[in-house]
This record gives structure tokens, C-alpha cells and sequence, in this order.
């Protein structure tokens, strides 16, 4: 048998295997993002950037409760113009690894989307994540536009009118029907969809001082833990819409990947798993999955796709 | 045993190094190496990063520089304080004799690894610097470790009149065979890094980004490329100058 082809095809832009850096992990300076791209990943996402700079939450942000990590960063970002040229510098290292730069924005309004579209649109990047499904500024933001379908198609469709570059949008998992949320933005113009984003918000309380202990006091939930969710999210967003699906949560192994690629994803993110297993995990998940297929006889990454959804 | 949650110690003992330096020994060990640092919780305040300066008793040595660190210095014997790690990777202790050289808090990590290298029968010149003599921290772990220790003061109040680094470069004179480990302000890093490259000298040092997470996901720790958090806080001279240089960065522990 000849060796598998681990490649696809996200849009129309190639990506050498189906690993994606998820954003807001390792993401925030070009450095990084190249330092990602040489460990393996097939495409990675810049941390989420707003209009303008943002410090993020006090610290405790981020933590390890024992099955996975719960955050409030608090979407810490430098703003747009800055973020601008953070992006051209990481295309520029990126460029000759091959290596496509997916960059994630957010705003507080419809409008703002649109905006910060547009700015981070000047450094040319191969995709333009959406991210409206952070639960870690409900109190300043209010609900993540990702909880209400006509929220979501609004947001996407200022931002299909501000830019020409394939546009992923990033769905929560916190709502009683993903597959509404998915049909509403594909049909607004969504090239792809990213699902997850964290689960919750959840909370840690400490048993000695009776505080929760994030300064946010609650925080997304990532990490091994919401695998099966994340897996039943985009098995129900693949039956939904026809557009790509990268799938996000929980992935730790080649075996992982596969999981989620027989849910019905093209591609697969990866955060957490930096934490447990360094930013190798990209070669290392890469190479398990290259050895699952080779045992399983599977040629492509497309033969293994949405499987799941068989008789 | 590391500490992933936040977890509580009593503080047992508290000891003003100087006007403003403070070393608190709490309640209980973990197992650590010299270069590992902690996240330091109070609750309702913050959590910020710091050198462990002795694993057993859990030792901190603290500087009053901004909202934190006062409230750490409000804390009194019997109050508690939260910590988790120890996170980072530390010294690499080669057998060679050894030049310390610390500037301020910088103190903190090379006084536990002074006691290590000294456990492990490895000679040890320590080049303490600071302002005033007043300023001067941990300068008796050293001595009760059989360190000799080299103060250098601005003001000349102790020891050589000048910089640590002036001491430094002549300890270094005098060990040609030695390796060197610093901790502190970054251009004594720099100084310390060029007299070392000079020589030929094996140099490791222990640097300070802002740090969120702890854990090598965040990215806020990033030194180009390099995380200090997780490839760090110890680096050697040639790992800082190669990520500087943007040498192809290496994917793992660079
Ligand atoms: C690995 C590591 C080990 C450390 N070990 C010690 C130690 O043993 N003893 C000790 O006293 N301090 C240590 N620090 C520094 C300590 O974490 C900061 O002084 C502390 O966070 C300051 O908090 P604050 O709220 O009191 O002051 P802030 O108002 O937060 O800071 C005061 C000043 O210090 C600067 N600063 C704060 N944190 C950092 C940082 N992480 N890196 C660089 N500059 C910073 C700020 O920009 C500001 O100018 C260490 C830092 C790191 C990263
Ligand atoms: C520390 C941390 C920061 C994150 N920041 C962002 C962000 O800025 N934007 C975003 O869309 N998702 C963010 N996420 C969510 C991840 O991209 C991902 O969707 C989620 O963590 C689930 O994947 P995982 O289980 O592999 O981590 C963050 C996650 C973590 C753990
Ligand atoms: S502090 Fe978060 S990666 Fe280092």
C-alpha cells in the first residue's frame, strides 16, 4: 500500500494534515505561531483580536482542574492595528513552511466584526476566523452572539460584506441546538464552521478561602473532558450544513483526530492538548494518525470522513 | 508532587531581608528544582509568579514592587497563602565550579541552587549585588550554604563599589573552568552573557516575562519564540541569542 495522504483541503487552501493550531493558544505573536508551524501543525489560528488593546482578566486566568482546563483570559488581544502586523510577520515566516494563518477576531457589536474584519484583512491572512462564542465577557458583552441563530447570521453577514477570504465561523457548544446556529451562518455566507469553543461557563471554587478561584470566577472548559461533546457538536453540525467543519475539543491522540474526523470534520483543532503533551503534540498526533490510517488501510483523510454518519 | 490547584500553607516564618525584600517559610514542602517557580495566589487579589528559594519548607522570597507584592507583605505568621507548580525548567547543575551572580531579587532561585550545588560538593562563589548594603538579600543562605560570598554595592556601603557584573568578570578570571548561573535585571543578563561568550564559559539564567497561565498555553510569556513559563524560566545564553537571531526555532524545549 502506498503511504496515506494526510493532506486536505480546508476552501480550497491545502493544508499538509488536518491538525489546526485552535486559537488563543500560543497564538499571540508571530514567533509562536512559526514556532507551531514548525512542530507539525497542517494550519494555525492567531489568539482572537478586538478593535482595540484589551489586558484580559487579573490572574487566576487559566487552570488545571484535574480532567481538562478551565480559562477566562478574557480575550487579552493588542488591538487591532497591532494585531495587523503581528499577522503580516507570521505570514511571512509561515509562507515558506507551506503553513496557511487562519486569524481570529472578535467584537462587541455586529458592526465591529465587520471592522476589525476588514483591518486584519491588510495582512492578508488564508482565512478569517469569526470567534463569536467566548464565554469568559458575557458581563461585559452580554450573551455570545453563537447563542441566537439570528445573532450569529448577523454577524457573519457583516463580516461575508467586509471581506472576500474564506470565513470560518467559531460556534458554542452552550446552546440547546448547534445545528440552528451552523444552518443560519452557512446560509449568511459562513465558509467553514469551527465547533467548539469552551464549555460552560464553568467554576472552581477553593475549599479553604470558599472563593472561586478564577478572578473571573467562571471560565470556559476545554480539555479531554468535552471530547464527547465536542464530537456529538459536529456530528450534528455535519448533518446540518455542507460547508467545511473544523473540529475543536478535546483532541489529544492521533486516535482523537480520527474520532473527530468520522464525526464529519475536515480538519481538526487542537488547544488544550499543548498543556499535556508541549507543542510536539503536532508532530505527535500527526504521526498517530498516520499510523492509524496505514493500519486501517484508509488512503485519504476524506475516506474516513463522516463515517459515523453510516447506516 | 506538583500542585495543579491552587492549595493552601500557613505561613511559619517571616524574615525582612531589606526595606523592601521579604522572605516568607511556610508550612509544608514540595518537590522542586533550583530555577522552578510557583503561582502565588491571594484570593480577590491576583496570582503572579515566583522563585522558589527552598522546596522543604516552601521558601519565597518577595519584593514590594506593586499591588501584590504589598498585599504579600501584609500577610503576617499563621496567615495563608495559595500556590500551585512548581511549573518551568530550572538550572542544569554541571560539575564545574560555580559563579553565581545575583542582582536584587535575583537572589531568590540561586540561593536554592547554591545549596544544591553545595550538597552535591561543588564549590561556589556567589557576586551578590544590590544598591546599598541594606539592599543586599539572602546574603546569609549563602554564607550557611559554604558559599563565598562577593557583595557589590552602588553606593559602596559593602564590598566592591560597583556592579556585580565587575565582580563577576573577576571570579570568572580567577575559575577558568567554571559555569555560570544569574538571576536578575536583564542588561546585568546581557553583560553577563558577553563576558561568558568571551571566555568560552557554559552561562544559564533565569529571566521574567508577565505570565498568565503557567502552563505554556496562554502565549503571554513569549520571548521570541521561547517560552518562559515552560522552556524557561532557566535558559542558556545560546538559547536566548539563537531565538533572538530567529535561528529556525526547534519544536520543543529549545
Ligand atoms: C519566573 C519568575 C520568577 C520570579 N521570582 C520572583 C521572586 O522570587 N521574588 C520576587 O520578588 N519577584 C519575582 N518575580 C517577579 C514577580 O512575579 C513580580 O514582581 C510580581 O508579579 C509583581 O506584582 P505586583 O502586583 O506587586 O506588581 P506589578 O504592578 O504587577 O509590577 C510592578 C513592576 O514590575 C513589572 N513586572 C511585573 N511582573 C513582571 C514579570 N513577570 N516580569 C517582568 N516584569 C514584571 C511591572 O511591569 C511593573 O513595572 C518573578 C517573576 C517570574 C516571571
Ligand atoms: C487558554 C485558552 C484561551 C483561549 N482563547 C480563545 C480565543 O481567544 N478565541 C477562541 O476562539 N477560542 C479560544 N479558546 C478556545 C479554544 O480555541 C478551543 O476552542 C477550546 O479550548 C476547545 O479545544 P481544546 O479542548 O482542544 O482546548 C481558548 C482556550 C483556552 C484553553
Ligand atoms: S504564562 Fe501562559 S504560556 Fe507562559
Amino acid at each position: 500500500m502506498t503511504a496515506p495522504d494526510l493532506s486536505v483541503s480546508l476552501c480550497g487552501v491545502r493544508l499538509a494534515n488536518p491538525l489546526v493550531l485552535a486559537s488563543g493558544i500560543l497564538g499571540t505573536s508571530a514567533e509562536l505561531l512559526e514556532r507551531v508551524a514548525r512542530c507539525g501543525a497542517g494550519a494555525v489560528t492567531s489568539k482572537s483580536c478586538g478593535p482595540t488593546p484589551r489586558t484580559g482578566h487579573p490572574n487566576p486566568t487559566v487552570l488545571d482542574w484535574g480532567h481538562g482546563l478551565i480559562n477566562a483570559v478574557g480575550l487579552s488581544n493588542p488591538g487591532a492595528d497591532e494585531e495587523v502586523r503581528i499577522l503580516r510577520d507570521a505570514k511571512a515566516r509561515l509562507a515558506p513552511l507551506g503553513v496557511p494563518l487562519v486569524a481570529s477576531i472578535f467584537a462587541e457589536t455586529v458592526q465591529g466584526f465587520g471592522e476589525v474584519a476588514r483591518k486584519v484583512a491588510e495582512a492578508a491572512p488564508d482565512f478569517i476566523e469569526v470567534n463569536i462564542s467566548c464565554p469568559n465577557v458575557e458581563a461585559e458583552f452580554g450573551r455570545p452572539f453563537a447563542a441566537d441563530a439570528r445573532d450569529a447570521a448577523a454577524v457573519t453577514a457583516a463580516v461575508r460584506r467586509a471581506v472576500s477570504l474564506p470565513i470560518i465561523v467559531k460556534l458554542s457548544p452552550n446552546v440547546p441546538d448547534i445545528a440552528a446556529i451552523a444552518r443560519a451562518v452557512e446560509a449568511e455566507g459562513a465558509d467553514a464552521i469551527a465547533a467548539i469553543n469552551t464549555l460552560g461557563p464553568g467554576m472552581v471554587i477553593d475549599t479553604d478561602s470558599g472563593k472561586p478561584i478564577l478572578a473571573n470566577r467562571t471560565g470556559g472548559v476545554s480539555g479531554p473532558a468535552i471530547r464527547p461533546i465536542a464530537v456529538r457538536c459536529v456530528y450534528d453540525v455535519s448533518r446540518a450544513v455542507r460547508v467545511p467543519i473544523i473540529g475543536i475539543g478535546g483532541i489529544m491522540s492521533g486516535r482523537d483526530a480520527v474520532e473527530m474526523i468520522m464525526a464529519g470534520a475536515t480538519a481538526v483543532g487542537i488547544g488544550s492538548a499543548v498543556y499535556y503533551r508541549g507543542p510536539e503534540v503536532f508532530a505527535a498526533v500527526r504521526e498517530e494518525l498516520r499510523g492509524f490510517m496505514e493500519t486501517h488501510g484508509y488512503a485519504d483523510i476524506s475516506q474516513m470522513r463522516g463515517l459515523a454518519h453510516g447506516a | 508532587m506538583a500542585l495543579d490547584l491552587p492549595t493552601a500553607f500557613r505561613i511559619r516564618d517571616i524574615r525582612d531581608e531589606s526595606p523592601t525584600v521579604r522572605t516568607f517559610a511556610l508550612d509544608g514542602a514540595i518537590q522542586a528544582e533550583p530555577g522552578q517557580f510557583v503561582m502565588v495566589w491571594l484570593p480577590r487579589v491576583n496570582e503572579k509568579p515566583f522563585s522558589l528559594v527552598d522546596d522543604a519548607p516552601i521558601t519565597l522570597t518577595i519584593a514590594r514592587v506593586g499591588p501584590f507584592t504589598e498585599a504579600a507583605h501584609h500577610l503576617r505568621v499563621g496567615d495563608r497563602l495559595w500556590l500551585r507548580g512548581p511549573y518551568g525548567r530550572g538550572f542544569d547543575r554541571l560539575a564545574r565550579p560555580a559563579v553565581l551572580v545575583a542582582g536584587g531579587y535575583g537572589a531568590a532561585p540561586l540561593a536554592f541552587l547554591a545549596r544544591r550545588l553545595r550538597a552535591e560538593g561543588v564549590q561556589v562563589s556567589v557576586a551578590l549585588g544590590a544598591k546599598r548594603a541594606c539592599d543586599l538579600v539572602l546574603m546569609d543562605r549563602f554564607r550557611d550554604a559554604g558559599c563565598s560570598v562577593h557583595p557589590a554595592t552602588e553606593d559602596g556601603s559593602l564590598g566592591h563599589k560597583g556592579l556585580a557584573t565587575d565582580v563577576a568578570a573577576r571570579l570568572l578570571d580567577a575559575n577558568p573552568d567554571a559555569a555560570l548561573y544569574a538571576c536578575g535585571p536583564e542588561a546585568m543578563l546581557e553583560r553577563l552573557a558577553r563576558l561568558c561568550s568571551e571566555r568560552g564559559m557554559p552561562v544559564q539564567f533565569s529571566m521574567e516575562r508577565m505570565m498568565k497561565c503557567g502552563l505554556g498555553v496562554c502565549g503571554s510569556c513569549d520571548h521570541h519564540g521561547l517560552l518562559v513559563c515552560r522552556d524557561g524560566p532557566v535558559f542558556s545564553a545560546d538559547q536566548v541569542l539563537g531565538a533572538r537571531e530567529n535561528s529556525p526555532s526547534p519544536c520543543g524545549q529549545q
